[in-house]
């Protein structure tokens, strides 16, 4: 887990292949190097799913880091998912779009699940 | 209390959810046309390579503050542009949820029109994206912050691909170094303002090397073809 600028992240592996990246505190280009670094520990992983119930704070900074990840997430045709999103957040994946690119599920089993389908 | 009860901390600053772009009130002398209804075309949706380009400046020597610096930039953000360019400021300002006008003086004599969307503007930074018809499908965000020797530095991250494969044609000949002249010419005006001499630099990253084919239909909304037939179309 890191806990530095303003995010916390842990990593559970919770199906072979399925990586989920707990996401805690604040989303921001000040999350780039410790978000960055653990997407990349999780090159072998087949699905990567964000559980955003932690999510306390974003701004468009933080919004363009994670365009960044999901493309390179789909350059290794990784499998993406997102839950844990209150409806300000989904709002805003709507909005600039990363909802085309990361399915946006309910909850763990549901977002699981789709990242299996896909 | 759930949370979608409570009111996040950076509800204020973004734009809400819409679908097509309204012009409602901007400076006089912009043309509506080319961005009323017109839907957002963020990074995602663009034909070309994806780009994640960073200019910077540090303002040595200035007495001010990041907050300073991105009130001043929205304010006035049209008076750092060149004078190739017209950005018609909403009458609102550099607000979440308005639309801004652009004219742009292109090779051959065209004008291009577009505009772009206020996404998110905060007290230290504030985020456009760009409408279907503008050269590029992206995201640009202004910022300042204090570097770790304490100066106040202004920095543009665009995050961006070419909108369609004809501004992709034209990436490597003349559109990255057109861009690339706006925004060291913001930024230079910007540490002018201030008082002081600036030196941009320039960070380039090529975030997604794949031309997204599926988005070669963006051609139709091409802001310079439109340009091009205006003068052929039914009044």
């Amino acid at each position: 887990m890191s806990d530095e600028n303003g995010i916390k992240l842990a990593v559970r592996e919770r199906d072979p292949g399925v990586a989920i990246i707990d996401v805690e505190g604040d989303v921001t280009p000040a999350a780039e190097t410790p978000l960055t670094e653990t997407f990349e520990e999780l090159q072998g992983a087949t699905s990567v799913i964000f559980n955003f119930e932690g999510l306390d704070y974003m701004n468009s900074g933080g919004i363009g880091l994670l365009v960044t990840l999901l493309v390179r997430a789909q350059r290794r045709q990784q499998q993406l998912a997102a839950y844990g999103l209150s409806d300000h957040y989904r709002q805003i994946f709507e909005l600039t779009q990363l909802d085309d690119a990361i399915q946006v599920a309910e909850d763990e089993a549901e977002a699981i699940a789709a990242t299996k389908e896909a | 209390m759930t949370d979608d009860d409570r009111t996040p901390r950076d509800a204020p600053y973004w734009a809400d959810h819409t679908t097509e772009l309204r012009v409602t009130d901007v400076a006089d002398g912009g043309d509506p046309t080319p961005v009323e209804g017109r839907r957002i075309a963020g990074p995602l949706k663009g034909f070309g390579k994806m780009w994640q380009k960073t200019y910077r400046v540090r303002l040595e020597g200035a007495d001010v503050t990041p907050e300073e610096v991105i009130d001043t930039w929205k304010e006035r953000y049209e008076d750092f542009w060149p004078e190739t360019a017209t950005f018609f400021a909403p009458l609102a300002g550099v607000q979440p949820g308005e639309v801004a006008l652009i004219s742009d003086r292109q090779p051959g004599g065209l004008t291009l029109s577009t505009g772009v969307f206020v996404l998110y503007a905060d007290e230290r930074s504030f985020s456009f994206m760009t409408p279907e018809g503008h050269p590029f499908a992206g995201m640009i965000t202004f910022s300042s912050h204090e570097d770790d020797d304490g100066i106040t530095v202004a920095q543009i991250k665009a995050l961006i691909r070419a909108q369609n494969p004809l501004v992709e044609l034209t990436m490597a000949i003349y559109t990255h170094r057109k861009e690339d002249q706006v925004w060291f010419h913001v930024l230079n005006a910007l540490a002018e303002n201030f008082g002081v001499e600036g030196e941009p630099h320039k960070d380039v990253v090529c975030v997604d090397d794949k031309r997204q084919w599926e988005y070669f239909g963006n051609i139709r909304y091409d802001g310079v073809l439109h340009a091009l037939l205006r003068p052929f179309r039914r009044p």
